[in-house]
């Protein structure tokens, strides 16, 4: 599903990732741990080139990133991407910040778009919510929003890049269940 | 000192309209019109110009840089003169007398705002944090659809004041377009001064009221539409 073959990559001098060789199957759930600085952030965002590599191959759902033929919004399309700020659209309400990408990529209807993500915010514990704004919910909420419009575009791949590290210790559980309900 | 408050009533009509509806429009009424249409224009070119200067592409973005820093390093009364001078060479089409004042005044304001707001539109779109473009990114959204959807909305609130203080300052400078021989409101004041002779201030405070007016009522509409849009996003600091 997602492979990784020597790959390198630089900011400037510094050598972030060394030799990177690793192979994720369907439906494997995998946690990368380290220190700060250590490059894991860096390593997801090569995954839908949100960074670019400079020496190796990386293979997502058998396309090539480093291939220039590759349509990069198809290969995005099925990866969701959860991001430590959350990154929320603030002002779209939270259904609209979840059905933007279902309707304009996936050219639904409004109406099935909304169905959808109805279903995964009430997954996620805020179909309550659906029509507040960004500012009017608290980070463990927000961040909830953000894997709903993560997961709403129904990926093969679900990206987190330290979900929780913006949160107080208090919506750090609420969003850590949400997340192993989804594994 | 003697007061000549007299040579505005009577020459009034002159003042609002030129000598329309008898001959081509003037006065006030000019001024009007092309600031309208200056303000039209230069939002469209601002827009256009300020997207490419935000492009990461240096095809587009190089073109615009240009086009910018050019008009920004120069007076806005050389461009007036040089587009006087220069169209007629440049576009042998325009030779007629009258309307090619007209045509280089419109050209020149043009020009000079349209650069002015294409600074004005970069700056709204770098505005937005980079976090959202890399989350609509994320999700398969194009480029374009990114800025369309998430940016741009967003960008044009944050604009409107110094897009207002653009369009403010439109309405003052088509005043410097008198020199070249439009017949606009600025035009209208001096030629009654020369002839009357006896009433600078009078006149001249008259002409700055009448510019005062639309701006001032400019820049409320300004701080009632920003109101109006704020209420939308309540953000707690």
């Amino acid at each position: 599903m997602i492979k990784f073959i020597n790959v390198n990559k630089w900011f400037g001098n510094l050598h972030v990732l060394q030799d990177i060789n690793c192979h994720i199957a369907p439906g494997e759930v995998v946690v990368i741990c380290g220190p700060s600085g250590s490059g894991k952030s860096t390593l997801i965002r090569c995954i839908n080139r949100l960074e670019r590599v400079q020496e190796g191959e990386i293979i997502v759902d058998g396309m090539s990133l480093m291939d220039r033929k590759t349509d990069i919004t198809q290969l995005r399309a099925e990866v969701g991407f959860v991001f430590q700020q959350f990154n929320l659209y603030p002002h779209m309400t939270a259904l609209e910040n979840v059905t933007l990408a279902p309707i304009k990529v996936r050219k639904m209807k409004k109406e099935e778009a909304e169905a959808i993500a109805m279903k995964f915010l009430a997954k996620v514990g805020i179909a309550e919510k659906a029509a507040s704004y960004p500012s009017q919910l608290s980070g463990g909420q927000q961040q909830r929003v953000a894997i709903a419009r993560g997961l709403a575009m129904k990926p093969k791949i679900m990206l987190f890049d330290e979900p929780t590290s913006a949160l107080d210790p208090e919506m750090i559980n609420e969003v850590l269940d949400v997340m192993k309900t989804l594994v | 000192m003697q007061w000549h408050w007299d040579v505005i009533p009577r020459n009034f009509k002159y003042f609002m309209l030129g000598q329309y509806p008898d001959g081509p429009m003037g006065g006030l009424l000019l001024t009007m019109v092309m600031s309208v249409l200056v303000i039209l224009m230069c939002f469209v070119l601002g827009i256009v110009f300020g997207l490419m200067r935000y492009s990461k592409n240096k095809y587009w973005r190089f073109p615009a840089i240009g086009y910018i820093e050019f008009i920004r390093g120069t007076p806005v009364l050389m461009v007036i003169f040089w587009c006087y001078f220069m169209l007629p060479k440049l576009i042998p089409v325009l030779q007629g007398r009258t309307r090619f004042e007209w045509t280089s005044a419109l050209v020149a304001l043009v020009a000079f705002y349209g650069a002015q707001m294409a600074e004005v539109v970069r700056a709204g779109l770098e505005s937005i944090g980079r976090g959202q473009t890399e989350a609509a990114l994320s999700s398969g959204l194009t480029y374009v659809q990114v800025i369309r959807y998430i940016i741009m909305p967003q960008g044009l609130k944050n604009m409107i004041p110094a897009i207002v203080g653009t369009f403010i300052s439109v309405i003052k400078d088509t005043s410097l377009v008198y020199i070249i021989g439009v017949a606009e409101f600025t035009r209208t004041v001096f030629q009654v001064n020369n002839r009357v002779l006896n009433a600078p201030m009078e006149l001249f405070l008259f002409a700055a009221v009448v510019y005062f007016v639309p701006c001032y009522m400019l820049s409320k509409l300004s701080i009632r539409l920003e109101k109006r849009l704020a209420a939308g996003v309540k953000v707690e600091i």
